[in-house]
């Protein structure tokens, strides 16, 4: 989707604050809220690529006013209600919904500590050969697909080299609708600064960014 | 701000009170009471990133890389592998993928569409990794950028700029400074900060206060 969370290239929000010192997180709430949203994670009812684009189906005016937190927060309230794990009654009540039963959650603490250490690889295997090699031009395709995407505004339509092939890699188009992960190749394609910025690029500089298979195409 | 005149007809989902703490509280709360989470898998998950996983977990790769030639290449050919050799793993950093700064080239890390970030070698980002400023502003101005951090590279060196798209993440290999050869790994890995790491630090000499 063309959404707010597409921030690359964007002008206006001022020079970068960097906090000195800066704790790992500032707030009890924000430690709570960032737990909260890996161990309801542990029910399998949504991908990353469904979490991902949750924040960015804020409606633009809450995702620029709330903090990294915050959009978490309301991210969690929202997959936990339209995958059905609570309901706005229980919400609104603060209380599970009378005869509703008690479950039992996935996660306990070893298994936390076990996911983190051994995370969810994203390659898949593939049996398609990949389209592209490394020193391959591309051209990235315009599409403007109203869902979930990784393909940012400011690198479609431009042509750009391939540097890395990463493998078959779930595709995040696909997987965050609950369609399947509908695997692809997966490559790091580097642009140059001024075929990204025009003369606001410098020449000798580039971007190189991790794009899908049916986000490229040959170069005419 | 409670919002509770409108409960029964909000179409959104702001009905639980708006100071965020207290929201959290309320969830957490309904979530334990539901059995859907864990209380002690929530500590565990906070405790991890509190006290075992974060910078110095980076550093020392760098250190080891900048120490060991046969280590940095296979740091390069295939990070991963290379980080799990220390112990370093897991999620957020299930496909790692190391980049050298040299004398030529800068490279810095930013996630324009999220905020996207090496867990297993870095920790959770700093705020300003995850603010707009910096998601917006690295891939458009990144010597703009790397100006408000105090970095000033020679001219003819090339910014690249990695941009945490897909599920690989982008660990910097910062330059070695000059005058360390008398160090050992680990007094190496106490002078790697975690700004040189994203690419929007350079590491000072040894004694010299100008630090990232």
């Amino acid at each position: 989707m063309n959404g707010i969370h597409d921030m690359g290239g964007m002008h206006g929000f001022g020079r970068v604050d960097a906090e000195r010192d800066e704790p790992v997180f500032h707030e009890e709430w924000e430690a709570k809220c960032f737990a909260l949203n890996f161990a309801m994670g542990g029910w399998r009812k949504w991908s990353i690529d469904a979490s991902r684009h949750a924040i960015e189906r804020l409606d633009p005016a809450t995702y620029v006013g709330s903090s990294y937190y915050k959009r978490w927060l309301e991210k969690l309230v929202n997959l936990s209600l339209e995958n059905g794990l609570i309901t706005e009654q229980e919400l609104r009540s603060g209380k599970p919904d009378a005869g509703s039963k008690k479950e039992v959650p996935p996660f306990d603490a070893a298994a936390i500590r076990s996911l983190l250490k051994k995370g969810r690889p994203s390659d898949r295997e593939v049996n398609q050969p990949p389209r592209f090699r490394i020193g391959d031009t591309v051209r990235t395709v315009t599409d403007s697909p109203v869902g979930h995407t990784r393909l940012p505004r400011y690198a479609r339509g431009l042509e750009g080299k391939i540097v890395l092939h990463h493998g078959a890699h779930a595709f995040p188009d696909s997987n965050a609708h609950g369609h399947g992960e509908a695997p692809q190749h997966l490559y790091g394609v580097r642009f140059s600064a001024r075929t990204l910025w025009g003369k606001q690029g410098n020449l000798k500089d580039g971007v190189t960014l991790d794009l899908w298979e049916s986000y490229l195409e040959p170069r005419e | 701000m409670s919002g509770h005149s409108h409960d029964h007809d909000d179409p959104d989902y702001s009905v639980l009170p708006s100071d965020p703490a207290l929201r959290v509280k309320s969830l957490e709360t309904l979530l334990v009471n539901k059995g859907l989470v864990d209380p002690a898998a929530l500590d565990a998950f906070i405790d991890s990133f509190q006290n075992d996983i974060g910078p110095k977990n980076g550093a020392r790769v760098v250190a080891k890389a900048w120490c060991d030639a046969a280590y940095r290449e296979r740091l390069l050919a295939d990070a991963t592998s290379a980080i799990a050799e220390l112990g370093f793993s897991g999620i957020q950093g299930e496909h790692m993928a190391a980049v050298e700064n040299t004398d030529d080239v800068h490279n810095m890390v930013v996630c324009t569409l999220c905020s996207c970030y090496p867990w297993p070698v870095l920790g959770i980002p700093p705020t300003w990794y995850k603010s707009f400023e910096y998601r917006s502003r690295a891939v458009v101005d990144p010597r703009g950028v790397l100006a408000e951090f105090g970095v000033e590279l020679p001219e003819g060196t090339s910014v690249q700029v990695w941009d945490s798209t897909a599920e690989i993440r982008y660990l910097v290999i910062p330059k070695r400074p000059e005058d360390t050869e008398s160090l050992s790994e680990s007094q190496l890995a106490e002078l790697v900060t975690r700004d040189s790491m994203i690419g929007t630090g350079v590491i000072s000499p040894p004694g010299d206060s100008n630090d990232d």
